[in-house]
């Protein structure tokens, strides 16, 4: 098991209800992070109900849903960009 | 090259003519200004959240990919982000270049990409509520140009 911080933004943030936290996680890959964190509770479900509708940045650089999760310290989920 | 990513206003008509008063050896500046729209009055205000630490560091790196596709001599980012009122400036980009074929150019590259893979999302507050702004599709497709 290792100690992650997940970051949420944007309506991700505020459907699940906060900004970051500490995760212990023995996943091996974002997508088996995104499998613990919905499993949790009623709001992670409905954030992660639609990962196609998601973006994942790895250590703060955009990352694939199949990336493993080796050496991570920051997870990063939001929905696609709007900047500009 | 400059990337700032701040709440604070900026003077885009200083901001330009300090970047073309140091672009030496230029030929072409091409500056760019995005302002917020009042979807005909419709738009209270817009607020725009980054992830901070990430946002400078895309950036950052979307400039030095403009930089190894056109030969350009100096490029200037500004992003604000926080609340802002209908007619504000948003954000500017600017190149400069010997020729101006690399400087639009370039300047139409960072728009397309600051747009859909910089850490940014836009949320429009209404007289009646709040909406996060969805990615176009047409957005996603445009850095297919590239």
């Amino acid at each position: 098991m290792t100690e992650i911080d997940v970051l949420y933004f944007a309506w991700v943030r505020e459907r699940i209800g906060l900004p970051r936290e500490r995760v212990t996680t023995g996943a091996a890959t974002v997508a088996g992070l995104v499998a613990e964190l919905a499993a949790r509770e009623e709001r992670y479900a409905a954030a992660f109900a639609d990962i196609s509708a998601l973006r994942v940045a790895l250590d703060q650089d955009l990352a694939d849903f199949d990336a493993a999760l080796d050496g991570v310290r920051e997870v990063a989920f939001f929905p696609p960009m709007t900047g500009g | 090259m400059r990337v700032a990513v701040q709440a604070e206003p900026f003077d885009y008509g200083a901001e330009s003519a300090a970047f073309a008063a140091a672009a030496e050896g230029a030929g072409a500046v091409v500056t760019f200004l995005g302002v917020v729209r009042d979807n005909g009055g419709a738009l209270r205000a817009m607020e725009i959240e980054h992830y901070p630490g990430m946002t400078e560091k895309a950036i950052a790196g979307i400039v030095e990919e403009a930089a190894g596709r056109w030969p350009l001599t100096d490029a200037l980012v500004i992003h604000r982000h926080g609340r802002l009122a209908p007619g504000e400036a948003i954000m500017m980009v600017a190149t400069a270049s010997r020729h101006r074929a690399a400087a639009f150019a370039a300047a139409d590259f960072l728009m397309d990409y600051l747009k859909s893979r910089a850490p940014f999302w836009k949320k429009e507050i209404g007289s009646d509520g709040a909406e996060w702004v969805a990615a176009k599709d047409e957005d996603e497709a445009a850095l297919g140009r590239w």
